[in-house]
């Protein structure tokens, strides 16, 4: 922690995080208004003392709606990058311990899925799964999944042939304990640093499925929606596109930056 | 690079697109709720629906369904949109063209910009230009295209300043000022994230070739400066950034389906959402296969650039 601290990203991305975390956690106590309620004679205000970021199209305090929305977003970055980076995890490591002709097949089909454009997959699972948050959530997991897989995978293989490892096989351990206690802690590093940088993605996927209509539904406040039903009014109220907007590039860039010096302090290599 | 290595690699394509559309086929497959239904509506009669299916061939066996169309592709047909009443490849061929010029039109820009600003912030290692620099391609990285597109429209599109279109489209054979005027806002809003992950690459690269051991020795030779970075370090330098800009393309393939949606660009990607949106199956696939396609030739054209860059790269 203390090396995440010492470099500007590491700084940045934890403040943000910080803020973010908050609001997840204590937005909807301090929200100043219900983010339902309408309030029929202040609609599309730019932001006042009152209403602090502003009202949408009905009149509802977007500051409000910002701080609701806050829990699902981060719960929906961290809920689909879990599923996906742990589903994948475990279809890498198994396929790297395993090896010879499951590992050939198990790549080939990741290779399939890799050969697609990540939001091209996810729509067609979307689609297929029918539009909605936690069918969204889902459908980000899925295409977490191949890459993830990779990964983990080629962890593996980079410390099957250690001494530590061939030192447990002469010792007679299990396959499962070796896998459990010589493998996993020494590629965990990896799966960590890319899983953090991953939540970012997920944050945006997440907020453009809001977006294209496909995730959240209305009335929620997840911001990629706020943004679509705002969109007719933007040019009379740009605040209530801005401030969503924002809020979701803000959450993804404090996932990108502590990603990034987390990767700095577990490989001294990279730090310049 | 031999004829071999170039062989098992399309060889390895064929079998991975073969992969693609069995998966896309099986999963559109078990969507709820056929073309038929889309078309006619959820008011219509069982009779009908049944019918319409029997017409649309979507009550044969899958097997058969998958077969009948692998053969028509083999054969160059890519049969009917169910929905459009058109052949599927003239439907996805005119919305490819419209793509491409999209794609392109932003790839280039994003080549011209990316470039000099990652060299420029490797230069200005560590002063304030390159804190700049790696704080636009955090903030870059980190906006999804429906925020930057929305942004753009409220700065440029606005009633008030009115200085580019909010969307359509105008052929570039047309009138290429009208093409250009519509494509500025979309292709901005695609390349920023490529302008911060290629210039990113660029400048990391390049900060590593600068402190190797040839460019000291170029410099003590007397060469001049701007010599000495465009001989022999950015060569060098560049090699990484064309394998980062195909799988950018990769990227790029995925944006823009989201862009030609918000900025009403009639392509690939808005055609895919109108085809999911109503069920229709071979536009789904055709898209698909097409994309797949693309993406697995880019990544190869890009094996063979670096092998041409960097003579030491060997693929046997």
């Amino acid at each position: 922690m203390r090396d995440i601290l010492r470099s500007p990203t590491g700084i940045a991305g934890t403040v943000l995080l910080l803020i973010v975390f908050g609001a997840a956690l204590f937005g909807p106590w301090i929200a100043p208004y219900d983010p339902q309620a309408f309030h029929a004679t202040a609609r599309l205000q730019g932001p006042s003392w009152r209403y602090l970021a502003g009202t949408d199209q009905y009149g509802r305090d977007l500051l409000s709606r910002l701080l609701n929305g806050a829990p699902a977003t981060v719960l929906f970055g961290l809920g689909a990058t879990v599923l996906g980076v742990g589903a994948g995890a475990i279809i890498g490591v198994s396929a790297g311990v395993a090896g010879g002709r499951t590992d050939t097949i198990v790549m080939r089909i990741l290779d399939g899925i890799l050969a697609m454009p990540e939001l091209l997959f996810t729509l067609l699972i979307v689609t297929f799964l029918g539009g909605g948050l936690g069918q969204a959530l889902l459908a980000v997991a899925v295409t977490f999944m191949p890459g993830m897989a990779r990964i983990a995978r080629s962890a593996v293989l980079s410390v099957r042939t250690r001494e530590y490892v061939l030192a447990a096989q002469a010792r007679g351990e299990s396959r499962l304990w070796i896998v459990g206690r010589e493998v996993l802690p020494n590629v965990l590093g990896p799966i960590i640093v890319e899983a953090t940088i991953r939540v970012s993605f997920a944050i945006m996927i997440g907020a453009t499925l809001g977006f294209l209509g496909l995730g959240a539904q209305p009335p929620s406040t997840e911001w990629g929606l706020m943004v679509a039903e705002a969109r007719q009014y933007m040019f009379r109220n740009p605040w209530c596109v801005i401030g969503p907007g924002v809020a979701v590039a803000m959450t993804a860039m404090g996932f990108n930056l502590f990603g990034d010096a987390l990767r700095d302090a577990f490989d001294p290599r990279r730090k310049r | 690079m031999s004829l071999a290595y170039l062989l098992r690699r399309l060889g390895s394509i064929v079998l991975v697109l073969a992969i693609v559309t069995l998966a896309v086929f099986i999963l559109t497959a078990v969507l709820p709720g056929n073309a038929a239904l889309m078309i006619l509506g959820q008011n219509a009669s069982a009779d009908s629906l049944a019918a319409l299916t029997a017409q649309l061939g979507l009550n044969r066996p899958l097997p058969v369904q998958y077969l009948s169309w692998v053969w028509g592709v083999l054969h160059g047909n890519l049969g009917m949109s169910l929905r459009l009443s058109l052949p599927v490849s003239q439907v996805v061929g005119e919305a490819f063209w419209n793509s491409l010029a999209l794609a392109v039109t932003a790839l280039v820009a994003v080549t011209a910009v990316a470039i000099p600003l990652g060299v420029v912030a490797a230069l200005a290692r560590g002063t304030v230009v390159d804190l700049l620099i790696g704080l636009f391609s955090y903030v870059g990285t980190s906006m999804p295209e429906f925020v930057t597109a929305t942004l753009l429209l409220v700065l440029f599109a606005s009633p008030g300043a009115q200085m580019l279109p909010a969307g359509g489209f105008v052929a570039p054979g047309e009138n290429l000022l009208g093409f250009l005027d519509h494509a500025i806002l979309p292709a901005a809003t695609l390349g920023l994230i490529l302008v911060a992950h290629i210039s990113r690459q660029v400048r990391s690269e390049m900060s590593e070739v600068l402190s190797a051991d040839y460019i000291r020795a170029a410099r003590l030779k007397g060469l001049r400066e701007g010599r000495v970075i465009r001989r022999h370090a950015l060569p060098n330098a560049l090699a990484p950034a064309v394998a980062v800009i195909a799988l950018d393309v990769g990227y790029l393939l995925g944006g823009i389906i989201v862009v030609e949606e918000i900025f009403a660009w009639p392509g690939l990607g808005r055609l895919l959402i109108y085809a999911l949106q109503n069920r229709d199956l071979p536009v789904i696939q055709a898209i698909t296969l097409l994309l797949a396609t693309v993406y697995a030739l880019t990544n190869l054209a890009a094996d063979i650039a670096i092998a041409i860059l960097d003579p030491r790269v060997r693929y046997a």
